[in-house]
């Protein structure tokens, strides 16, 4: 992995375009050919996430068949850990990027708005690990958060006006007391202790 | 007027304490011989020194007269039967100590009183103050003024402090940034240590011949003694100034790290200065004790944390003393490492850690609030205590001043504190994903603040070994005014002048939640993808043993299966709930639900809204049953009290019916205009009902007595959705014409107007319920407190620190 001669130039450009080293590309290929199984319980929608049309932003909707390598460090490039040396605006750019991927995840239907409905689908994922829960409970957190982001979204609009559901830049209001970008990120930096299955 | 009077009263209290404090040790074992000044002989009746107003004056019982009688040997003149006598000698000591206490809750009065001087100049500062002037009041009444033991410190005043942070540790961050705080408080301090103790020794060689005897080893004793950082000093100091908790987190956690640092140091040295020569072997072994203090402090801590943890799943019957335990068992903790000499307050960190989430999760509530506030009030006491005590020790204590010693050490503190931060955040900041700004060093470095660890480790030292011990208090003193005055006072107007980002004051809410818990799903699944054993894939590693094995021994009953989101969601309900009862009341509904009401959000797609009747016909009969059972109970329960059960609040009362209309509402209004299928005839307790359930809390609901003859149905907080759900299904028919419910409804109380006659009236009471359904069961069984959870909330006091 030394010199960078031996760099083929479509990696150089896959490098410049995600952000990741020579050496990280290398490593998540040899990980990409042996994708382990997935043990979480969300893991249909994190494998979805990865054949979204959306996070590959080849189209607004949709589902691709299969994904090729370069698709597949597109969805990695989401979780890039952030540099000291960005500017205010790339870093917010970088925010609104790991945020959009969050939403993609969050709004099944692509219809750009995370109803009530995919909310709750999304907490009976999140929890179907555990048998013993109600499904009341959700029901009522599920209604309870919505109610949080639409009563902060939607402070000056009358009682009659309908509240769809959750749009991106309520996401983004939701989101704006924490940051995302030193949260949403994977340590790439060593990838010796790669675990192999066979 | 009022506040003039407030404001003298320290004052006055100061004056009257004045007589009364010489002479007075604050041994646990002093005798009495050695004050001559306060022992009344019983036969000098009129021999009354002094005496301050606030003696006591007892009545003694007669076998202590025929004691003292009998004691003197001969026999008395007769004297007329003493109807009033004093003997103060035999409430000496715990009187004084009360007074002490006294004093330190009255300067802590006073200084919120006199807030104009207390936003310039930080609690401490004040309470070091009060405290020389109390031992200035002391010296020149002629007597001399108590020093603080280093026992005293050590087993009484240090361990609620350390408790109490151990207990609130936010540990979501202290655990992300373990790595730094590690290495800020092990390599941090070894290098102040050494640093500061090599160029004293510098320093003492070419200072003159005051100083020329003093060695090596003595030198590096006392740099390992003044370099660490004081957990107590930050605490008061960093409390006041609201910064954001990761540099909060990254000062105090290193603070309280490097005790077993300090404790290794220490002995080793203490050790070494006895030896005349220091081999390899001495030095391997002292780095190997290193990990056996520190280690062996935390093993002790996590098992004492364990015992508790495990203790707290059988206390249900007796809610009065849970509490204790987790006192107990901490300090219990701290003792045991204190026997072997290891880092005592690593144990009771580690046991505070690690028993929270279980103990929290088997307590009661009151139980939970009690902890809480009798860890806040203790640390409180202890800390002001400290600080006059450092006061009162300055003034008491014997001095050397060495000007070069002195001021040579200060400098060197200080050049060693901000050379070692600057050297070790360029190293951290290689691995880490949040850079240290350079503004977050500079705090970093300014905040090391000195404290009464070192002066009490320093007062440890015996004199025959060590006889410029007087040299090292007066320097360690300097260090200890000047870190606590100068940067203590400064340091809040630096960080407003550095624009320092402030704790953001934002509730956490229930969306945040939610999406840090998918955050951290998504990422160790991502993580997984990737192959990489990161952060959070030990991270799910350990939450799932935690849920599999440990959780079930722990945490009694249906508690250890109950997730973590559904705690939290109960909590903050249960918060909003009593906001809504403490800002005035039944009836008023809070802005956030009226502002958008549950109608505005309509879902995609409207289901059938016949379904909806058909539905609830099923629930009604069950609900019907469930109230009947419970209507029976409610004649049934007694009104009790006695030592073993905790009356019932009366705000307990009001708050179920608070939070039990909330959810009535929102359930209500979501039903109709969503018009969702099921009546949430089981729906979980909120966790007051739930608590209230549990043995020790009988709450009776009267009747309301003069009810027009429809049958009134109240509720027993112990089963309150069938109510609601009556109320429901009662509103169904009539909302179904498009109204929602209007508020003034609710306001008669949760009133039923059965619809037909032959639901269950008065008479219906007394007759025993048939048997009750599976999903009633289920409802009437207890599911108690919210779970564990750190939140920020909680590592922020309740009652805020220094405030």
């Amino acid at each position: 992995m030394g010199s960078a001669q031996s760099v083929p130039p479509e990696m150089r450009a896959l490098a410049e375009r995600t952000g990741f080293t020579s050496e990280q590309i290398e490593q998540l290929h040899r990980r990409f050919k042996q994708l382990s199984h997935n043990r979480k319980t969300i893991r249909a929608r994190i494998v979805h996430a990865f054949f979204d049309k959306r996070n590959l932003r080849k189209a607004p909707a949709g589902l691709a068949e299969e994904i090729n390598f370069e698709d597949f460090l597109t969805i990695m490039s989401y979780f890039r850990p952030i540099e000291m040396d960005m500017d205010e605006e790339r870093l917010e750019s970088f925010r609104k990027e790991k945020l959009k991927f969050l939403f993609h995840m969050y709004d099944a239907d692509y219809d750009g708005i995370i109803t009530l409905q995919e909310y709750k689908n999304v907490l009976d994922e999140l929890m179907s690990g555990n048998p013993h829960l109600e499904k009341e409970s959700l029901r009522a957190i599920a209604e309870g958060a919505m109610l949080e982001a639409a009563s902060a979204c939607m402070a000056r609009t009358g009682p009659d006006e309908v509240y769809e559901g959750i749009t991106f830049e309520d996401f983004l209001k939701v989101w704006k007391g924490i940051d995302i970008e030193t949260k949403m990120h994977v340590r790439f930096l060593t990838m010796e202790a790669i675990a192999h299955c066979y | 007027m009022g506040a003039a009077a407030l404001r003298a009263l320290p004052w006055a209290l100061l004056l009257l304490l004045g007589p009364l404090l010489p002479g007075q040790r604050l041994q646990a074992d002093a005798t009495r011989v050695s004050e001559p000044t306060w022992e009344q002989p019983w036969g000098e009746p009129g021999g009354i020194t002094a005496a301050p107003l606030a003696t006591a004056q007892e009545v003694h019982p007669l076998n202590k007269q025929h004691h003292n009688h009998s004691a003197e040997g001969h026999p008395k003149p007769r004297k007329a039967f003493p109807v009033l006598g004093i003997d103060y000698s035999h409430v000496r000591i715990p009187f004084e100590i009360s007074l002490w206490i006294l004093l330190a809750c009255l300067m802590k009065m006073g200084f919120h009183v006199m807030s104009s001087v207390s936003k310039v100049v930080p609690e401490s500062c004040l309470l070091i103050v009060v405290g020389l002037l109390v031992g200035g009041l002391i010296k020149a009444v002629g007597e001399k003024p108590p020093i603080l033991k280093s026992d005293i410190f050590f087993l009484f005043l240090l361990p609620p402090i350390i408790l109490d942070a151990g207990y609130f540790l936010p540990l979501r961050q202290f655990t992300e940034n373990l790595g730094t705080i590690l290495i800020f408080a092990v390599v941090g301090t070894l290098w102040n240590a050494f640093f500061l103790g090599g160029l004293m020794y510098a320093v003492c060689q070419i200072g003159g011949s005051g100083l020329n005897h003093i060695g090596l080893l003595a030198n590096l004793l006392f740099g390992s003694i003044i370099s660490a950082v004081d957990p107590v000093a930050v605490l008061a100091v960093f409390e006041e100034i609201h910064i954001n908790e990761l540099l909060h987190i990254l000062v105090f956690g290193e603070s309280l790290l490097n005790d077993a640092v300090t404790v290794v140091l220490y002995h080793l040295f203490e050790e070494f200065a006895n030896f005349e020569q220091v081999t390899i072997i001495d030095m391997v072994l002292g780095f190997l004790s290193f990990f056996v203090v520190s280690l062996g402090g935390v093993f002790v801590g996590v098992i004492y944390g364990l015992i508790a943890a495990f203790t707290s799943r059988f206390t249900s019957n007796i809610r009065v003393i849970e509490p204790l335990f987790v006192f107990l068992y901490s300090y219990m903790a701290y003792l045991s490492a204190e026997i072997f000499h290891l880092s005592g307050i690593m144990a009771l960190i580690a046991s505070g850690v690690v028993m929270r989430p279980y103990v929290e999760a088997n307590i009661s509530h009151k139980s939970h609030t009690t902890i809480k506030y009798f860890l806040k009030m203790w640390s409180s006491v202890s800390e002001t205590l400290i600080f006059i005590f450092l006061g009162v020790s300055t003034v008491a204590g014997q001095h050397y001043w060495n000007w070069t010693f002195v001021i040579s050490t200060l400098l060197f503190c200080l050049i060693a504190r901000v050379l070692g931060v600057l050297v070790l955040t360029w190293f951290i900041n290689k691995f880490r994903i949040v850079k240290l700004t350079p503004k977050d060093q500079f705090i970093i470095a300014y905040g090391g603040l000195r404290g009464a660890i070192a002066f009490s480790l320093c007062y440890l030292l015996d004199y025959e070994h060590f006889n410029m011990r007087d040299m090292f208090l007066t320097a360690i003193i300097t260090v200890i005014f000047f870190t606590v005055f100068v940067q203590g006072m400064t340091i809040r107007p630096l960080v407003d002048l550095l624009a320092v980002k402030k704790k953001q004051e934002t509730k956490r809410s229930i969306n945040e939640e939610i999406h840090t818990q998918f955050l951290d799903h998504l990422l160790t699944g991502i993580e997984d993808i990737c192959g990489h054993y990161g952060h959070h894939h030990w991270k799910d590693k350990l939450n799932r043993f935690n849920k599999k094995y440990v959780k079930k021994c722990l945490i009694a009953g249906e508690r250890s299966k109950e997730p973590q989101l559904i705690a939290f969601y109960h909590k903050m309900e249960m918060k909003q709930a009593i906001e809504l009862v403490e800002s005035g009341g039944l009836g008023k509904i809070p802005s956030t639900i009226s502002a958008v009401s549950i109608q505005n959000i309509s879902p995609k797609t409207l289901p059938d809204s016949n379904a909806l009747s058909a539905l609830s016909k099923d629930k009604e009969d069950e609900i019907r049953k469930i109230l009947r059972s419970n209507l029976q109970k409610t004649r049934q329960r007694l009104r009790s009290y006695n030592r073993h059960t905790l009356v019932a609040d009366p705000y307990e009362d009001v708050w179920n019916q608070m939070l039990m209309k909330r959810q009535k509402m929102q359930q209500a209004e979501l039903q109709l205009q969503n018009a969702y299928l099921t009546v949430p005839a089981n729906r979980i307790d909120s966790p007051t009902m739930s608590r209230a359930r549990i043995g020790s809390d009988p709450l009776a609901y009267e009747p309301k007595p003069d009810s027009e003859n429809l049958p009134i149905i109240t509720i027993d907080p112990a089963s309150p959705q069938s109510p609601e759900s009556m109320d429901l299904s009662n509103e169904v028919p009539k909302g179904c014409g498009g109204l929602p419910p209007s508020p003034e409804e609710d306001e008669e109380g949760l009133v039923m107007r059965p619809k037909e006659p032959s639901s269950p009236g008065t008479d219906d009471v007394f007759t025993p319920g048939t048997s009750d359904s599976p999903s009633s069961q289920r409802m009437l069984r207890c599911l108690s407190d919210p779970g564990p959870r750190q939140e920020p909330e909680e590592g922020e006091p309740f009652i805020p620190k220094g405030q």
